[in-house]
C-alpha cells in the first residue's frame, strides 16, 4: 500500500518572508543612512550581518551578582544564552519544554525553568544559577548536604535540584519529607537519587542554617 | 586489604564538581567557530523520500550547510566491505550485521529516522532553519506491533540465544499444581538527564577531537576510527562526565559518525545537541516483550517444570537480543526447565539494553510466577523460594563463587515488616486503602574483564590513578580511590582519579555491572606493583627495613612499617628521595583467571515494597521500599547504595508508570517527552532502605567485589505486582500497573 503526502506548499513561506522582510528592512535603513556601503554590503554577502544586528535587542540583566549588558535575538532562551553564550553551563538541558527542571535557576529570588524564559524577559532581574551559589570556595549548605547524602549520580540534574531545593525551603514548603516530594517533584533525577535528595533537604532544613 | 574488612563510605570524589557546575559534560564545551547541528526527523515510519526541499534551509541566516541522503559526506569505513560484511557496518554491538546507513538513501525504515542534518553557526539558526525542510513521502504501511507480529518471531543466532532444555522440556505438564500466565512489558525508553549528541573537530586531515555522550571513551574511538580508516591514535575522546546513560550510550549511533563526517566536510567543529523526542527515536529503547511462563510444582512446594518463553521486538534493519530468559535457567533447583527466546523484525528503531537488561524483563515474569504459584500452594512467597533454593548452578553444574540469598531474603524481610503481611490477599486496610506486601528476587551475571590502570605516586605522598573508564554516574571513580587507598594506604583526599579520556589506559565500555570488578581490579593490582616497589626498595640492605619481608610491611599514612613492629618504619618520601625517584609510575595491565569456570558467579538483589492501592481510584503508590544486594565486598558504601535507590526509582517507573506508547496507524509515538512518559518523580518514590550483605567474593576478584547497577533493578516491577496481588487479589501481568488496569479488576 502506498500513498502520497504533500506538505501545503503555500502555506509554509511565513519563515522566509520575515526574515526577507527584516533583510530588506535592515538593507533598506543602510541605504538611507550611506546607500553606496549598502549596496557593497548586499553583493559581498554582508547583509546577513546587518539583518544580524537589527534582529538583535539589548538586554540588561544582572546574573549571579554581575551586571550584565548583552545584545541577543528575541528568541534565545534564558537557557541557551547561559549555556551557549555565557559558559555558565552549570544549569542543564534535560528537555528544553519545562518537563524536567534540570535548567531550574532563581530569577528574582523565584525558581523558573530557564528554558521556558525567554531571556529578554528577565530584562532588570536578577538571575541566580548553580555556579552563583557557592561564596566563593565556601559550598552552600545544600551543596554540602547533597556531597553528604550523596543526593545524586551522574549529576546532570543535580544544579537544578539544588537551586530547587534551595527554594523549596525559602518557600517554606520543606516542614516534612512528603512535602519535599511533592514540591521537588518537579526536578526529575533519572538516576533516582530521590531519597537521598530528601535526606540532604531535611538535614538542612533542620540545620537551621540561612539559605 | 579489603576483602577482609568492610570498607567506610567516603564522598564521591568528583560531588564538589556536579554541586557547583563545575562539571563539564560533553555539550558544555566550546571550540573556536563551532557550529550548531540539528535533525530533522523523518514524519513517517515506512517509505522513502519521494522529494526533499532544502533550499529555504540553506539560505536561512547563519545556515553553513544542509545535509541529506542526496549530498551526505561519505563515511569510508561505511562504503567498503568490514567484518566480512559488505554492507560496511560501523561496529554495533554483539548482535552485530547494521544495515542502515544515516542519510544515505532515500529509504525510511523507522520513525524519527533522520532526513536532513542542518548546521549552522548558531543554535537558534539551526534550529529554526531545520524547520525550513520539507519533505514529501511515499508512504507504505509500518508494522510496529509486536503483539499483532508474534508469530514472525525468529530465534536469533548464536548459542547465547539457543532454545535451551534441562530434563524434560514440558515437564512441569506432570506436576500436580500448574500455572500458565502471560507477561508483558511495554517498550520503555532509558531517558537519561542528559541529552544525546557530540562534539568533533577535525584538527588536521587525520586527526579528530571528540567531546562524547557515550558509556566507553575506547569504543568510541575505535568505531570512528574504523568509520573514518584513520589511525585510532588520532582520535581522542574525551567523557569526564556523562548525564546517565543507562545502556543508550553502549554503542556509537549513526548520527554520531554523521556528525563527525558533517564536521570533517565544512571544517568545522559540530554540536550535535538532539531533542527529548528524539532520544525516543534515535538511541535505543527496551523493547517491547511478550513471555509465557508455564510452571508445575508438587504440593510440597517443589518445583517440578518451569518452561519460559519470551519474544521481543527488534528492528527490520539489525537484530537486538538480550538474556530475558536467563534466570529462569539457574535461579531455582527444578528438574526439568525449558527456554526459548525470539525477536521479531519492525519497522522500529532498533533497542538497546536498557538497566537490568533482558534480565529485568525476564525475572518480572518468573518472580511473578514464583508469587503467583506460591499463592496457589498456600505457602509463603519466600518460603515456596526457600524449598526450591540451590547451592549450585543447575545450568552449569558447578558451584556459586558466593551466594548469601538467605540472609538477604531474611534481612529484607525484617526490614519490611513482612510479618505484618497476611497470605490472604485483601485483608490488609488502612482507611480507604488496600495495603498489600510484596517481594522478589533478582541476579545478574558477575564477571570480570580485562582493563589497565595506571599508578603516580609522588614523592609528596600524593597519587594520581588513571584509566580509560567513564563514569556515567555509579561512582567508579570513587570505588577506583578507595581501591587505590586500601592498597597504597594514600589518604583519599591525597589521591587524584583521572577518567574518560582516551589518553589514559585502556578500559572496557561501562555496563553490565562490570567496572568495579575489572577497572578495580587493574586499580588492585597497579597499586600492589606500586607498593611492592617500595617494599622492594625498602628492605633492601642499607635501608631501614633492611632484611625485613615485602609480605610483612604494611603502607600507612604515607609511612611503611613493618606490620609486627611498628617502631621499624620508613617515611615513603625518605625512601622515593634515597633512590632518587620523584615519583613511581607504574601502568599495568589485569584481567581475571579461569575462576568464570570453576564457579558461577552472579550477583543477587532481595526486593522488598509495600504498596498502598485505592480500591475506588485504582492508584498504587509504593509506601515502603527495601532492597537487599549481595554483591559481595563493598567498595564504596555510599555510591553503592545510590545504586541500590535509584534502581528502586527505576524500578517504580517500569512497575506502574513508565510506557512508550505508539500510534500504530503511523508508527509513531504519542508521549515522546518527558510530561507524557511518566518516570518516577520525587514524589513517587517512598524513603528507601537499602542493606548489603556485604561480604566479599572468594574467587571473582581481589576486593571480592562484584556487580550493582544491574541487580539494583532486575525483580524490582516483580515485587510491586506481587504487592498489589497481596492488596487486592488481583493480578496484573501487563506493566505498567496503571489506575485504570486496577479498576478494571477491582470492578
Amino acid at each position: 500500500m502506498t500513498d502520497k503526502q504533500h506538505p501545503d506548499e503555500s502555506a509554509d513561506n511565513s519563515g522566509a518572508s520575515r526574515r526577507d522582510f527584516l533583510k530588506q528592512s535592515s538593507i533598506m535603513a543602510a541605504f538611507a543612512m550611506t546607500p553606496p556601503a549598502a549596496v557593497t554590503a548586499v553583493e559581498k554577502g554582508l547583509h546577513e550581518t546587518i539583518a544580524t544586528r537589527f534582529e538583535q535587542m539589548s538586554l540588561r540583566v544582572t546574573i549571579n551578582g554581575t551586571a550584565q549588558q548583552l545584545n541577543i535575538e528575541p528568541r534565545v532562551t534564558l537557557l541557551d544564552l547561559l549555556r551557549e553564550q555565557l559558559n555558565l553551563t552549570g544549569t542543564k538541558k534535560g528537555c528544553d519544554h519545562g518537563q524536567c527542571g534540570a535548567c531550574t535557576v532563581h530569577v528574582d529570588g523565584t525558581r523558573v525553568n530557564a528554558c521556558l524564559t525567554l531571556a529578554m524577559t528577565t530584562e532588570g532581574c536578577k538571575v541566580t544559577t548553580i555556579e552563583g551559589l557557592a561564596d566563593g570556595d565556601r559550598l552552600h549548605p545544600m551543596q554540602e548536604a547533597f556531597i553528604k547524602h550523596d543526593g545524586f549520580q551522574c549529576g546532570y540534574c543535580t544544579p537544578g535540584q539544588i537551586m530547587s531545593a534551595v527554594a523549596c525551603i525559602r518557600e517554606g514548603h520543606a516542614d516534612n519529607p512528603d512535602e519535599i516530594r511533592e514540591y521537588m517533584s518537579g526536578n526529575i533525577c533519572r538516576c533516582g537519587a530521590y531519597s537521598n535528595i530528601v535526606d540532604a533537604i531535611m538535614d538542612v532544613k533542620q540545620g537551621g542554617q540561612k539559605v | 586489604m579489603t576483602k577482609d574488612t568492610k570498607n567506610p563510605p567516603i564522598d564521591r570524589v568528583d560531588g564538589r564538581m556536579k554541586v557547583t557546575g563545575g562539571a563539564k559534560y560533553f555539550a558544555e564545551f566550546t571550540m573556536p567557530s563551532m557550529t550548531y547541528c540539528v535533525i530533522v526527523s523523518s514524519d513517517i515510519a515506512k517509505g522513502s523520500i519521494a522529494s526533499i526541499d532544502t533550499k529555504k534551509a540553506e539560505n536561512a541566516p547563519g545556515v553553513v550547510g544542509v545535509f541529506t541522503h542526496q549530498n551526505m559526506p561519505a563515511i569510508p569505513g561505511w562504503d567498503a566491505p568490514a567484518q566480512g560484511n559488505g554492507n560496511g557496518p560501523p561496529p554495533g554491538p554483539p548482535s552485530g550485521g547494521e544495515k542502515y546507513r544515516i542519510l544515505h538513501t532515500k529509504e525510511i525504515l523507522f520513525d524519527g529516522q533522520p532526513i536532513a542534518m542542518v548546521v549552522a553557526d548558531t543554535f537558534e539558526r539551526a534550529t529554526y532553519a531545520a524547520s525550513l525542510v520539507k519533505a514529501t513521502y511515499t508512504k507504505q504501511t509500518a508494522r510496529t506491533d509486536l503483539t499483532k507480529h508474534l508469530a514472525d518471531g525468529v530465534t536469533p543466532k548464536g548459542e547465547r540465544a539457543a532454545d535451551y532444555v534441562r530434563g524434560t522440556a514440558d515437564g512441569y505438564k506432570t506436576a500436580p499444581v500448574t500455572l500458565e500466565a502471560n507477561y508483558t512489558i511495554p517498550i520503555e525508553v532509558h531517558n537519561p538527564m542528559e541529552m544525546h549528541g557530540i562534539l568533533a573537530h577535525w584538527e588536521g586531515d587525520d586527526k579528530l577531537m571528540i567531546y562524547a555522550k557515550t558509556q566507553g571513551v575506547k569504543a568510541t574511538q575505535r568505531a570512528m576510527a574504523q568509520a573514518f580508516k584513520i589511525n585510532p591514535d588520532n582520535i581522542r575522546v574525551h567523557t569526564e562526565f556523562m548525564g546517565g546513560g543507562f545502556g543508550m550510550a553502549l554503542r556509537t549511533w549513526p548520527q554520531e559518525t554523521a556528525v563527525v563526517a558533517i564536521s570533517r566536510k565544512i571544517g568545522r567543529p559540530v554540536k550535535l545537541v538532539m531533542t527529548r523526542s528524539q532520544m525516543f527515536t534515535l538511541v535505543g529503547h527496551r523493547p517491547r516483550t511478550v513471555q509465557t511462563i508455564n510452571m508445575g510444582a508438587d504440593t510440597n512446594g517443589k518445583l517440578v517444570g518451569i518452561a519460559h518463553a519470551a519474544t521481543g521486538e527488534t528492528a527490520s534493519y539489525e537484530d537486538f537480543t538480550e538474556g530475558t530468559v536467563n534466570m529462569t535457567k539457574f535461579m531455582y533447583d527444578c528438574p526439568n526447565v525449558s527456554t526459548r527466546y525470539k525477536i521479531v523484525p519492525l519497522d522500529r528503531g532498533v533497542p538497546i539494553w536498557m538497566r537490568g537488561p533482558g534480565e529485568a524483563t525476564g525475572a518480572f515474569a518468573l518472580e511473578s510466577a514464583m508469587d503467583e504459584m506460591a499463592h496457589k500452594l498456600n505457602l509463603d512467597p519466600i518460603e515456596f523460594r526457600l524449598r526450591n533454593y540451590t547451592e549450585t548452578d543447575p545450568e552449569h553444574n558447578r558451584p556459586y563463587s558466593d551466594k548469601n540469598l538467605k540472609e538477604a531474603y531474611q534481612r529484607g524481610a525484617d526490614a519490611i515488616g513482612w510479618n505484618k503481611r497476611s497470605n490472604q490477599p485483601s485483608s490488609n486496610r488502612d482507611g480507604e486503602w488496600l495495603i498489600g506486601y510484596g517481594m522478589s528476587s533478582g541476579t545478574f551475571n558477575a564477571s570480570r574483564g580485562q582493563a589497565t590502570a595506571r599508578a603516580i605516586l609522588n614523592a609528596d605522598g600524593s597519587l594520581t590513578v588513571q584509566c580509560g573508564v567513564t563514569d556515567i554516574g555509579p561512582g567508579s571513580g570513587t570505588a577506583m580511590a578507595m581501591i587505590a587507598h586500601n592498597v597504597l594506604g594514600v589518604p583519599v583526599d591525597k589521591i587524584k582519579v583521572e577518567y574518560g579520556d582516551t589518553s589514559l589506559p585502556n578500559a572496557p565500555m561501562q555496563g553490565g555491572s562490570t567496572i568495579t570488578s575489572t577497572v578495580g581490579s587493574a586499580v588492585y593490582d597497579v597499586c600492589t606493583t606500586v607498593k611492592n616497589t617500595l617494599a622492594d626498595m625498602a628492605t633492601k640492605s642499607g635501608s631501614p627495613l633492611a632484611n625485613s619481608k615485602a609480605n610483612d610491611l604494611t603502607l600507612a599514612d604515607g609511612m611503611l612499617y613493618l606490620e609486627a613492629d611498628r617502631s621499624k618504619k620508613v617515611a615513603v618520601a625518605d625512601l622515593m628521595r634515597s633512590n632518587n625517584l620523584p615519583a613511581i609510575d607504574k601502568t599495568q595491565q589485569s584481567k581475571g583467571g579461569s575462576e568464570g569456570e570453576k564457579y558461577s558467579m552472579y550477583s543477587f538483589s532481595v526486593h522488598f515494597v509495600q504498596v498502598r492501592v485505592h480500591p475506588v481510584t485504582g492508584v498504587v503508590r509504593v509506601s515502603k521500599a527495601v532492597s537487599v544486594a549481595d554483591s559481595g565486598r563493598i567498595v564504596s558504601p555510599n555510591t553503592a547504595a545510590s545504586q541500590m535507590i535509584g534502581g528502586v526509582a527505576g524500578g517504580i517507573g517500569m512497575a506502574l508508570t513508565e510506557e512508550a506508547v505508539i500510534d500504530h496507524r503511523f508508527g509513531r509515538y504519542i508521549n515522546n517527552n518527558l510530561a507524557d512518559y511518566h518516570v518516577a518523580t520525587s514524589a513517587d518514590v517512598p524513603h528507601t532502605e537499602t542493606i548489603v550483605i556485604d561480604k566479599p567474593d572468594p574467587y571473582i576478584n581481589p576486593m571480592g567485589a562484584k556487580g550493582m547497577g544491574e541487580i539494583a533493578l532486575i525483580g524490582f516491577a516483580a515485587a510491586v505486582s506481587n504487592a498489589v496481588f497481596n492488596a487486592t487479589g488481583q493480578r496484573i501481568r501487563d506493566l505498567p500497573i496503571t489506575p485504570d488496569k486496577v479498576m478494571q479488576k477491582l470492578v
